[in-house]
């Protein structure tokens, strides 16, 4: 299917990230869920690194 | 890495199979591994006399007037600040106490025994509300009702746990979970429960009839009184966790007024600690934030185990206590699976369609979702003798969790596990 095929169908958004997207979808009545998704330590390096580090040595 | 989930299964095995067990009471300085007539025990890490907030200043007050060692308010104050009394956490004994969570050498102590790993976990009785030492209250009427818990329920209550015999507390937790109590801020049920567990054994007593008859309605009309035996439940659960190596789950978190403590299996006895936080919840009429102590108490080693605000969504009733709607219970439960690494085999939620209640929290999994722990807390007054004058919801400090993965990672870097 192509893009161009999709949006002559109802459109059912799942959205991640910016939940203003969602709220305006919302408004407008296109079905809608917003996923809560951050990245790995809300984005700390010193964090995420050593998660990484961890997952590298699997 | 195979080796973590090897010892966070060990971990969690312990946590399931644990059979906390009420087997009977005892005075702190004759059970309590290391107490003294010169130690008070504390709630939450170690802490120095002028570090401590006012109502943990209040109850060691209080707790030296109680033991005699000194006369009046002022004296107390200047013992305690003089270097001859050691200062200790409850934790560092196999303890636990609600709110300030001060013990003394003369209080008396439930001995709960966990039958599958063989340790044991020591807590005081519960005061009740109201003006009571653990919200740091040291006036004339707080220190005589310490003295009629000591001489006339104490012997009351041992006397009738001998009669009955031991108590099943995972049993009477796991019951109460299904009765709407989360048994850390709402205990109605626990209570109930072991209200009709032990009556036959009070009237039993060698007693008098006035005082047993006084027994039944003390415990009758205090909520929370089971809050002292699940709370020593969790800690004799948990404390065996602390032996696993290389385990990442979390088996304490405690706090002392000042500050928020956490321990982790692999970096043993090592407290994490940050400046603990002030609680969002519902106020007694009369107050607001500005008279609210920071996070205080041992109590949260129940939501550590599982239960209280990890299990909030089956004690729908709370949120009239600490804020929120029933949705808001169900939600903050659903999260607590994010960074738990099981769900319990004996603890059920109802509401939840009888899912366990989220187990084992993994301190990679708090570091990757940036999800903290909840935990369902008495707010107490700043100022030390005042009391409770609230209860909410709140969070530990996202820097013990960051503190104690770099820990790990580094414990597992120097002991070369990692690539």
């Amino acid at each position: 299917m192509s893009v161009s095929d999709l949006f002559k169908q109802e459109l059912k958004v799942v959205n991640m990230g910016l939940e203003s997207f969602y709220t305006d979808l919302r408004n407008q009545k296109v079905p809608t869920i917003q996923v809560q998704w951050k990245p790995a330590a809300g984005g700390d390096r010193k964090m995420a690194s050593l998660l990484d580090r961890l997952k590298r040595s699997q | 890495m195979q080796f973590i989930e090897e010892a966070n299964k060990k971990a969690l095995e312990i946590i399931q199979k644990a059979q906390p067990t009420l087997v009977g009471m005892g005075i702190a300085g004759d059970v309590v591994p290391g107490m003294h007539k010169h130690l008070i025990m504390h709630a939450g890490p170690p802490i120095t006399w002028d570090r401590m907030s006012g109502p943990l200043r209040g109850a060691v007050i209080g707790a030296l007037l109680y033991e005699g060692l000194a006369q009046t308010p002022e004296e107390a104050e200047k013992l305690a600040a003089s270097g001859e009394i050691e200062f200790d956490p409850c934790h560092h004994h196999n303890a636990v106490g609600p709110m300030a969570g001060v013990v003394t050498a003369s209080m008396p102590v439930f001995i709960i025994e966990n039958k599958t790993a063989g340790n044991f976990a020591y807590c005081t009785q519960n005061e009740g509300l109201g003006q009571v030492l653990r919200f740091g209250a040291y006036s004339s009427p707080v220190i005589e009702h310490l003295k009629w818990m000591e001489k006339t329920l104490y012997p009351i209550l041992k006397e009738a746990l001998e009669i009955h015999g031991p108590i099943d507390l995972k049993n009477l937790m796991a019951q109460s979970v299904q009765m709407g109590d989360e048994v850390h801020n709402r205990n109605k049920a626990t209570t109930s429960l072991f209200i009709r567990e032990m009556a036959s054994s009070i009237v039993k007593t060698k007693a008098s009839r006035e005082d047993q008859a006084r027994v039944l309605d003390f415990l009758n009309s205090n909520d929370h009184f089971a809050l002292n035996l699940s709370m020593p439940a969790s800690k004799a659960t948990m404390d065996p966790v602390g032996q696993v190596r290389h385990s990442s789950v979390v088996y304490t978190m405690a706090r002392n007024g000042t500050d928020f403590g956490i321990r982790v299996a692999a970096l043993g006895d090592r407290w994490f600690t940050a400046p603990a936080e002030i609680i969002d919840g519902l106020y007694f009429p009369g107050y607001s934030t500005e008279d609210a102590n920071p996070d205080i108490g041992d109590s949260c080693i129940t939501e550590t185990m599982g239960i209280g605000g990890f299990s909030m969504a089956t004690a729908p009733a709370i949120v009239q206590f600490v804020g929120g709607t029933p949705q808001d219970a169900v939600n903050y439960t659903t999260q607590m699976y994010e960074i738990t690494l099981a769900e319990s085999d004996s603890y059920k939620l109802p509401p939840m369609n009888f899912r366990g209640a989220p187990t084992g929290i993994d301190i990679r999994l708090v570091i990757e979702t940036q999800i903290l722990p909840v935990i369902n807390t008495g707010i107490a007054h700043k100022k030390a003798g005042i009391g409770q004058v609230g209860a909410g919801v709140v969070h530990p400090p996202m820097k013990c969790f960051e503190d104690a993965f770099e820990a790990y990672v580094g414990l597992l870097d120097d002991e070369g596990l990692l690539e």
